[in-house]
């Protein structure tokens, strides 16, 4: 055992880690800028974000130390039980976590607070790559369903929490499901369900019918042999998408109050005179007054002077946007697209499907965080407070990121041992 | 299943892409782009505040302060944050009812939003600000800005100094350098040299967060600009003659216009009735100013120096014997005899009094109507000029060349030209060709379409003392530093040779000797003057005199209008003269008429001519003076 640790030096994938170490850098001196206080003007403070950050960030370094040293299989082992414990802490914290501005998320042990739905999401994972490299191919619907099962009790467990910003994040699993084999149509269906949800809510429900039903016409007449079976399956789909459009306000009507509004500012609707109307257009300016090059370090004042809101945490995105400019923000987003694009060819040339699927996951929840939270930020995707990984303010985040991916890189170092 | 399903690594990767370059593309359009947005983040973050610098200060020609600045607050309201304080006291203290504050807040709301600072109440004195400062902490919402505000200390010249108003829209639309609520120049010096007093504005950006609450300057203030206090104006008036002046001329209507010839400088511009004009300052700017532009009896926001134009009457002989002279039908020797009036044809202009034979300089001296009808007339009847149109086209631009009929191109605001007819207001008025000399006699005698302004009057005296030159007349002497302006500072040159000038002068001094204004000789000062009795169809006659000291090289031409004043000798030469011995000796030695000018009340006549019904058109002719009867040849 001691050998093989001693060589797993040479094949931990360095290069990822160069990139994490970048982000993590620009996070932390982000932060600094973003809060600085001018009364405690060291980036060491531990009064100050900044300062704090940095010990979230050591001690996720020791962390990921802790994963490197330790055994492979360890993950591979004690993934179920992992699984179980997370799953249970879902549960059980939204009758013991405290209540913070409504949600029922957090432990609490001293200073620190840890949210189970974020921090957890490695454990899911884990969870989700044993059972699907462990199945054989023989039952693909009872796969299907259980793998879902794995995915959305969580997920109802943590909207339940009232942290459906993080639930929405575990939808990234869609992404490894399809890699294992889901159909693409479900990929594309769950696409089209969010376009048409759109379109009813800000369009014409008579004119979306009629293009509806004429779509499912011609495809009736051209694409299909114009059987009955083929006419119960082109209806089918046509009364789905019917019941999703006029279902819509159904549905939208039965959001939190906050969803809506979310949903309507990133509609355009009702956006004057509302508080998150005001935000999203804050945080739209502070970006555009970046310009092309920015403004220079710490030379930011939109998100500095509060205009933007929590512009440490979710709209941290802002400060990198104001002082670095279009440059500086460009850097930053392709740093992403690279760090995630290596997590797939890392996961790609994985022996083991557990690590491939796992690997996966880990890209896959990388993407969808650092979509939805750009995304949001430039008025691309309505507001969903998540945060952006390695960037974002935050012990509970930051710890669940590096040991999100850590796991990744140490089960990666070890893909020339054996199977799993 | 590695390989069954690996090629769909490159359709993940695909729409990772996709998003990715889909971000690029929105902070390209956001960040570089897109302009509108950028505009947003500096109007709400920055706030340009604006450093108002002290507007110049203005000193009269022997360093004495006429205008300065003084402190006034103003009273800022942030309606957001107006709570909880006794409300009463606060009305108490600025002198204002409990509605006023009230409509105050409201109106304060509307004009800029409950959360920002707006005016509440406009440059309120030092004295009742001290007592509001005291308790300003305890009046939560309200701030207050220091601004300055016009102080005379001399309170004289108030038509000359001017003053100064907020800038209306209009003009802050038409000109960056205004904003609403700056000050602006509206009359006399105040507005004529508005661009060299009001400086330069400076700009200081401020920082302000999402609560708008100031956090400090932008870089440190490296983009500020520091306000640039206006120049410090000298003008030409000695304030001592003009306060002088004014008091001469309490209970007058008319003024006083004194020039040094050697320079054009203008000493004393007196216009009566006048006003304080500390009441054109803050607070109680406004309801002054109505008070004062509706007093349609004494009309004292009128600049009659510059404004007023009178028939010149006699003082207008003078200019009449020098182009004589020039035109070679009059000279020295040259005799009329005035039997009492000037007959000519159909027409008649009488005279004081039976002259007899007499000659340019007695004629003068006696301001003879008689001999100045038939000096007109041979000017007219020259055989220089082919016709009549010909010679008064010539008479004509002699008189221009005095300043008459041109408006005076002098560096206060709203100077008028006065009135000097064409040959083209003739022929509509008579008809081509059917007129004479004899239609226009009246012009002998300064009287008929002529109006000359007071400020004319005075110069026109300052050429005949300088024997045919002139500065043009200016109040300023130097901006800041920088010397007078050079088109002062040029010698206008009347086309009338100097030689012709003497004989007119001796006149004039004769006038003064033993002639219509004996009674105001200075003793020890040879003051050379001509009366002016100027009929005015409404009333009594308007005094006028013309009068320059000492009779070579003189420092210093008069003219004095009194309003329905009388004979020219009643008021006008004896105010004149005064003006002249405090000017020239500083001290009055004649106490007598000093008295009997200041306690004079002429304006009453005006006064009881405005308030009376019209009266019969028979009243001008019952006077005692020099009648015009002149029967319209066309209408027989």
């Amino acid at each position: 055992m001691s050998d093989r640790r001693s060589n797993i030096i040479p094949h931990i994938d360095w290069f990822t880690i160069g990139i994490y170490l970048c982000i993590v850098f620009i996070g932390w001196i982000n932060i600094y800028s973003a809060v600085l206080n001018p009364v405690h003007p060291s980036i060491f403070d531990f009064s100050q974000r900044y300062g704090k950050q940095f010990v979230w960030i050591i001690t996720g370094f020791v962390m990921a130390f802790l994963i490197m040293v330790s055994d492979a299989s360890f993950f591979s082992v004690f993934a179920y039980p992992l699984y179980g414990i997370f799953v249970f802490a879902d549960l059980a914290v939204r009758f013991i976590g405290r209540n913070i501005a409504g949600s029922h998320s957090w432990f609490r042990i001293g200073e620190i607070g840890i949210q189970p739905a974020e921090l957890g999401i490695f454990a899911i994972n884990l969870g989700l790559a044993k059972y699907l490299s462990n199945e054989k191919k023989t039952d693909v619907k009872k796969i299907r369903m259980i793998a879902a099962v794995m995915v959305i009790f969580p997920m109802l467990l943590i909207v339940i929490q009232n942290e459906t910003g993080v639930a929405v994040t575990y939808t990234a699993f869609i992404f490894v499901l399809y890699r294992e084999g889901l159909s693409g149509n479900i990929l594309l269906g769950g696409f089209m369900l969010i376009t048409l949800f759109i379109l009813a809510l800000v369009g014409s429900k008579l004119v979306i019918s009629i293009v509806l039903i004429s779509l499912a016409l011609i495809a009736f007449l051209i694409f299909t042999s114009r059987k009955v079976k083929d006419l119960s399956k082109v209806g089918g789909i046509l009364a789905l998408c019917l019941a999703i459009v006029f279902g819509t306000d159904y549905g939208f009507n039965h959001l939190e109050p906050h969803q809506k509004k979310r949903i309507q500012v990133f509609l355009q609707q009702n956006v004057n005179n509302s508080k998150e109307g005001y935000n999203l257009h804050q945080a739209e300016i502070a970006i555009a007054s970046g310009g092309t090059v920015g403004k220079g370090y710490l030379q930011g004042t939109q998100a500095k002077l509060n205009y933007v809101p929590a512009h440490a945490t979710d709209f941290i995105f802002v400060t990198p946007c104001e002082e670095w400019g279009f440059v500086g923000a460009t850097f930053i987003v392709i740093l992403y697209f690279i760090l995630i694009i290596r997590l797939i060819f890392l996961a790609e040339r994985q022996r083991s499907p557990f690590s491939r699927i796992y690997g996966y996951g880990v890209a896959s929840i990388f993407f969808i965080h650092v979509a939805i939270n750009v995304g949001m930020n430039l008025g691309l995707v309505p507001v969903i407070g998540i945060p952006l990984p390695f960037i974002s303010y935050g012990g509970s985040s930051f710890w669940a990121f590096t040991l999100l991916m850590f796991i990744f890189l140490r089960l990666d170092a070890d893909r020339l041992q054996i199977l799993r | 299943m590695n390989s069954l399903f690996a090629d769909r690594k490159y359709i993940i990767g695909g729409i990772f892409l996709v998003a990715c370059i889909a971000f690029i593309i929105r902070m390209f359009y956001m960040q570089v782009i897109d302009e509108t947005l950028k505009l947003d983040a500096s109007n709400e973050t920055f706030r340009h505040i604006t450093q108002y610098p002290p507007r110049g200060c203005i000193y009269d020609r022997k360093g004495r302060l006429l205008v300065t600045n003084e402190a006034a607050y103003d009273i800022l309201v942030t309606p957001s944050l107006v709570k909880d304080f006794d409300t009463d006291s606060f009305c108490s203290d600025l002198g204002i009812t409990k509605a006023d504050f009230i409509s105050g807040i409201k109106k304060a709301t509307i004009q800029n939003t409950a959360y920002h600072a707006s005016v509440f109440m406009k440059e309120v004195t030092p004295e009742i600000y001290a007592a509001f400062q005291e308790k300003l902490y305890k009046y939560h919402g309200f701030t207050s800005q220091v601004r300055t505000v016009r102080r005379y200390p001399m309170k004289v010249a108030p038509h000359i100094l001017g003053y100064i108003g907020e800038v209306n829209k209009a003009l802050c639309d038409r000109n960056p350098n205004y904003k609403e609520g700056d000050y602006i120049g509206i009359s006399g010096i105040e507005e004529s040299y508005e661009s060299d007093l009001r400086g330069t504005k400076g700009v200081k950006i401020m920082m302000f967060d999402a609560m708008n609450k100031e956090v400090g300057d932008y870089k440190s203030g490296k983009f500020d600009t520091l306000p640039q206090t206006g120049a410090n104006l000298t003008c030409s008036i000695d304030a001592e003659l003009q306060e002088y002046g004014e008091q001469l001329m309490q209970n007058k209507a008319g003024s006083i216009v004194a020039i040094d010839p050697e320079t054009g400088e203008i000493l004393a511009l007196v216009s009566s009735p006048s006003y304080d004009p500390n009441l054109m300052v803050g607070s109680v700017r406004g309801k002054n100013y109505v008070k004062l532009l509706h007093d349609s009896i004494d009309v004292p926001l009128f600049n009659r120096a510059l404004m007023a134009m009178y028939p010149p009457g006699s003082t207008f002989k003078t200019i009449e014997a020098l182009i004589g002279q020039q035109e070679g039908v009059l000279n020295e020797n040259t005799a009329y005899n005035c039997p009492g009036a000037f007959h000519l044809g159909n027409i008649s202009v009488g005279c004081d009094a039976k002259h007899g034979t007499l000659q340019l300089e007695k004629a003068i001296a006696l301001s003879c109507n008689t001999y100045f009808c038939n000096v007109f007339m041979s000017i007219m009847n020259n055989k220089k000029y082919n016709s009549t149109e010909d010679a008064f086209n010539s008479w004509r631009r002699y008189v221009t060349s005095f300043g008459i009929g041109i408006r005076p191109d002098i560096d206060l605001p709203s100077a008028l030209r006065g009135s000097l007819p064409t040959q083209n207001y003739y022929d509509k008025y008579h008809g081509r060709g059917h007129w004479k000399g004899a239609t226009i006699i009246s012009l002998a005698i300064g009287q008929g379409e002529l109006g000359v302004t007071p400020l004319q009057m005075a110069n026109q005296a300052a050429i005949i003392g300088n024997r045919g030159y002139y500065y043009l007349p200016h109040i300023i002497k130097s901006i800041g530093d920088k010397p007078t302006i050079k088109k002062y500072a040029t010698k206008h040159f009347v086309p009338i040779d100097a030689k012709y000038f003497d004989i007119v002068a001796d006149g004039m001094c004769d006038v003064v000797n033993d002639g219509t204004a004996a009674g105001s000789k200075i003793p020890g000062i040879i003051m050379c003057g001509k009366t002016g009795t100027a009929q005015n169809p409404n009333g009594r006659n308007n005094s006028l005199f013309i009068a320059f000291a000492p009779k070579d090289h003189p420092r210093i031409a008069v003219s004095v209008v009194i309003e329905r004043g009388g004979w020219g000798a009643d008021w006008a030469a004896p105010i004149a003269s005064l003006m002249i011995e405090k000017y020239l000796n500083d001290t009055i030695r004649r106490k007598d008429i000093e008295t009997k000018m200041m306690q004079g009340n002429t304006i009453q006549y005006l006064a009881e001519e405005k308030t009376a019904p019209k009266k019969k058109k028979g009243k001008v002719t019952e006077q005692k003076t020099a009648t015009i009867k002149r029967h319209k040849h066309k209408d027989e």
